[in-house]
């Protein structure tokens, strides 16, 4: 039930991944769950945003402009309530690493660059337990803003922030939304035990990074499959 | 409550982002009650008065947002949304209704008849075992109303006036979501005592008015203007028949 939950343990194990987009982030956590799933352990992957009920009233929010940042962040709340309950709970109740691009540090980190409280956020999103482990992956604003502006052609409406009226071009919009997100994620740094990685070297190292740090944290032995899935390499 | 004139807004707590409640000159008057209650018709008959003395007037009620009103509606159907993620659901409803229509209007200087508010909202999500700190927490981005009438009517009468308007009892208002027992008419009644029980709980900390709702509509609407009269600066003298229960 929906009550403040103690960090009861679970037989699962949760790791996300934050960071900036344009940090690299997708790549890095798509590397670690093939290695996962191609060693043989039992791994879920879950995505910001991607729940089938609330999407509808989402992308009609987006659309059609509807959204302000209290509603912004009421609505992907309940999104993700959703997918928290029917998947990533019961995937950690069973005994899986889920891996998540994204989790709650997200939402913290865009709604309070929209303007609402802090406090507030936190207490929404409270029923959800935290990772076992996080990544930060950190680069330099503008690093983050030159990868986005050269691999993609358009700026959503909201993604860039324009719903704030910050500037009046999308991409002037999106710099000054994303710099205050970046300041949300370095002030979680250590109010959540983040754990920061250096995104702007070479993804093969940082991926060996995070592979190494995941063997350290997390005994992944306990999470092989008895019976090999059919069709799996091993 | 029920007698204050010029009252500055306030939220319940920190509120929401870029607004300020100073500048919100209107009235909020919240209506709450069970299905059957009379809620509407009361609403009705108060706009039809506010609207002769010439108070331009506004209405909100649950899932009637344009963001996700009708989607709400189609989850109800099916009984799929657990009671945490429907909770977030229908506080995203209020906060598009509070940000689009209430805010506004109140900025307007109009007077915002909502049918239903949070009160309403909280108590279905904590008989549903949804903390209720943490309810409490997410709708301290309400406004406090400068009125909120509970129509009270006893579940038995309640019933037979769903009966009468329906010829059934709602699913949800049986509360059949939560309760194993087959009989429909025994757990509308426990679910609406329920209900109640948590209403009377919430008077104590929100001090609604409460108004005994097993009479019929004529009664009730001249109580419920008799209270709202003070607030709108009104000259007009008029006899208080006093017959609340509480």
């Amino acid at each position: 039930m929906p009550r403040a939950r103690e960090p009861r343990e679970l037989p699962g194990k949760l790791i996300a991944v934050e960071g900036l987009d344009g940090s690299g982030k997708s790549t890095q956590i798509y590397l670690v769950k093939r290695w996962l799933e191609l060693e043989g352990y039992k791994v879920f992957f879950t995505e910001w945003n991607s729940s089938l009920l609330v999407k509808r009233s989402t992308k009609k929010g987006k659309k059609r402009h509807l959204l302000t940042p209290t509603t912004f962040a009421l609505i992907h709340c309940t999104d993700f309530a959703d997918r928290y309950e029917r998947q990533i709970l019961p995937m950690l109740q069973a005994g899986y690493i889920v891996v998540a691009d994204r989790y709650i540090y997200t939402a913290f980190a865009r709604d309070a660059a929209r303007g609402c409280d802090r406090q507030w956020i936190r207490r929404l999103y409270s029923y959800a337990r935290h990772p076992d482990v996080t990544f930060l992956f950190d680069v330099p604003l503008t690093v983050a803003l030159k990868r986005i502006s050269t691999g993609r052609f358009e700026l959503k409406f909201y993604e860039a922030g324009m719903d704030m009226g910050l500037a009046k071009d999308p991409f002037e919009s999106f710099q000054i939304f994303q710099g205050r997100v970046y300041d949300e994620y370095q002030h979680m740094l250590d109010e959540f035990g983040f754990v920061r990685l250096d995104a702007t070297r070479a993804p093969g190292l940082q991926q060996r990074e995070v592979r190494e740090l995941l063997q350290k944290h997390i005994s992944l032995p306990r999470y092989r499959w008895k019976i090999q899935p059919w069709g799996l390499p091993r | 409550m029920g007698t204050a004139t010029v009252t500055s807004k306030r939220f319940y707590g920190k509120g929401l982002p870029n607004v300020d409640p100073s500048l919100l000159k209107g009235k909020l008057i919240v209506i709450e009650g069970a299905d059957g209650s009379g809620r509407s018709t009361q609403i009705t008959l108060l706009r039809n008065w506010l609207e002769r003395l010439g108070y331009p007037t506004a209405e909100i009620g649950l899932k009637r947002s344009t963001l996700v009103g009708s989607e709400l509606e189609e989850v109800k159907r099916g009984n799929i949304l657990s009671p945490l993620t429907f909770s977030l659901f229908y506080a995203t409803d209020f906060a598009d209704q509070l940000e689009n229509i209430i805010i506004p209007a109140l900025r307007a200087d109009f007077i915002v008849l909502a049918d239903r508010y949070i009160y309403t909202l909280m108590a279905r999500d904590i008989v549903r075992g949804v903390d209720p700190g943490w309810v409490n927490e997410m709708y301290s981005i309400a406004l406090v109303p400068d009125a909120v009438f509970y129509l009270k009517v006893s579940p038995q009468e309640l019933a037979e006036r769903n009966f009468r308007k329906n010829g059934l009892l709602d699913y949800w208002e049986s509360g059949m979501d939560i309760q194993r027992s087959g009989d429909m008419f025994d757990c509308f009644t426990r679910y609406q005592r329920r209900m109640q029980k948590l209403f009377l709980a919430m008077q104590r900390i929100y001090g609604f008015e409460i108004i005994n709702a097993n009479r019929s509509p004529q009664p009730i609407s001249r109580d419920l203007s008799a209270k709202i009269e003070p607030l709108l600066g009104l000259q007009l003298a008029r006899p208080e028949p006093i017959l609340a229960t509480s």
